[in-house]
């Protein structure tokens, strides 16, 4: 690759301090790194990756519309998190966040529980109570 | 408190750590050397072995060797510490700060880390950042970490949190390395660098034949199973396995191409010692090599966005593989002759 052909397709990194660095050959054949902003084949990999997840999270939306779950798991699954992981940063077991996607329960969780997921997925308690 | 090494982005966040640790006692590798030095190149295709659900293909070694392979070959002694208590984890690296005056790197998560891009969050248990000073008054601290552009500072809670990563393959427990002391002089690069060179190529090449997921038979291994995707896990799922590989060869921390333009690199900065000048048109080889995988991502990214006028399939990607996995083993095999001759 030569140094100007280092693509710089800024999608993800935009007002982000994190860019790639690219190595690549200038005219005399010298290599040298590179600030990249990103390339367009790779933020199309992240894009179907995230893709993948904003089409559960509108299945997750339409049940809770059907009061089949709780805003609870689509939040989980918006922010990239898992019910075992989420498990072991609030301490609460498995079984416990489980029963939480039942509408009735999570409507009455106290706000001890509710910032302790909100803090684990990296939003306020507003924010976990609310849905799009 | 402030240890002020100067902030020198790199692509990759291992080889930026060590080089900036280094910088601190006046040692200066650029990221390429480090990288060569310490064989990171490499390929595994891992089908049987899964992450959230797909296989697992790599393009150098395991994370954690590094450090430990080019700190031996230089002769500097250096000390890795895990913790089961985060609190004593901080407060250890609190003393080697404050009291003692050392840089120290961390293993950490990704996922909690302040600065990155939410769309970058992932559940990556393996990332380094070099922890260089305290600020005193507000106790964050202040960090180099390799993929951003400048220094950024860290709340000691969060630096807790990711120091303490959760899931992944193994547990975090705060490791953290650092240099306890370099010796006067460093031993002459050109053993180093033909040994090293000597090492990646045995592990692409002169791996036994059973082995079919490693190196270069491991490019062809994936050749053959990308050809079959579609129809063994359906259109949907092979597209976003096909996604995950791109992200492995080309996501932040590579230098592109799946670190084989970092190797070039490495390969054209080692040529200007002394008699070793051929390494040149290795380095020219490994660009088009490097070259051909970028097709690779390009090609790929046309089959899962795709777009009207170009029809890849996933036969086409399996061809282009064979033809890199065939580049790749005449190149390694190459250079392994012509090493072993001078040494």
């Amino acid at each position: 690759m030569k140094v100007k052909e280092v693509p710089q397709d800024l999608k993800y990194l935009k007002g982000a301090i994190v860019r790639h660095i690219d190595y690549a050959v200038d005219e005399d054949g010298k290599y040298q790194g590179v600030v990249s902003d990103g390339w367009t084949p790779k933020n199309e990999a992240l894009e179907v990756t995230l893709d993948a997840v904003n089409d559960e999270c509108e299945k997750i939306l339409q049940r809770i519309r059907n009061k089949e779950t709780s805003p609870l798991e689509y939040h989980l699954v918006k922010n990239l998190m898992d019910v075992k992981l989420l498990s072991k940063y609030t301490g609460i077991s498995k079984r416990t966040i489980r029963k939480h996607f039942t509408p009735d329960a999570f409507s009455e969780l106290d706000d001890e529980i509710l910032s302790k997921y909100a803090s684990a997925l990296r939003i306020t308690v507003e924010q976990l109570k609310s849905i799009p | 408190m402030d240890l002020n090494i100067a902030h020198s982005p790199a692509a990759h966040c291992e080889n930026g750590t060590i080089s900036s640790l280094l910088r601190y006692y006046n040692i200066n590798l650029s990221e390429p050397m480090i990288f060569g030095l310490a064989s990171g190149i490499f390929f595994v295709h891992l089908p049987f072995l899964k992450m959230s659900g797909m296989p697992v293909t790599s393009f150098r070694t395991f994370p954690g060797v590094l450090f430990k392979r080019v700190t031996k070959m230089l002769e500097i002694k250096t000390h890795t510490r895990r913790f089961f208590n985060p609190q004593k984890a901080m407060m250890e690296l609190d003393n080697l700060l404050m009291v003692k005056k050392i840089p120290v790197g961390c293993v950490v998560g990704m996922y909690y880390l302040p600065y990155m891009p939410i769309e970058y969050r992932f559940h990556f248990n393996g990332h380094n950042i070099c922890v260089a000073g305290k600020d005193e008054k507000s106790g964050d601290y202040i960090v180099l970490d390799s993929n951003a552009l400048q220094k950024v500072t860290i709340s000691p809670e969060d630096l807790q949190k990711v120091r303490f990563a959760k899931g992944g393959t193994y547990p975090l427990l705060g490791q953290m390395y650092w240099i306890e002391s370099v010796p006067k002089d460093l031993p002459p690069l050109k053993p180093l660098i033909l040994n090293s060179i000597k090492k990646t190529c045995k592990n692409m090449v002169c791996n036994p034949s059973f082995i079919k997921f490693v190196g270069t038979r491991g490019i062809r291994y994936m050749g053959e199973r990308i050809c079959n995707w579609e129809k063994s896990m359906g259109a949907r799922r092979a597209q976003l396995n096909l996604a995950q590989v791109i992200r492995m060869l080309e996501e932040i921390g590579t230098g592109g191409a799946g670190f084989r333009f970092i190797y070039g690199a490495f390969l054209q900065e080692a040529s200007s010692v002394e008699n070793l000048d051929w390494l040149n048109s290795f380095s020219e080889r490994i660009t088009q090599i490097g070259d051909m995988w970028r097709e690779f991502a390009y090609k790929s990214s046309r089959i899962y966005k795709r777009r009207e006028g170009e029809n890849y399939s996933y036969n086409d990607l399996g061809e282009l593989l064979f033809q890199i996995s065939e580049k790749e083993d005449s190149f390694f095999k190459d250079l392994y002759a012509r090493v072993k001759e001078i040494s």
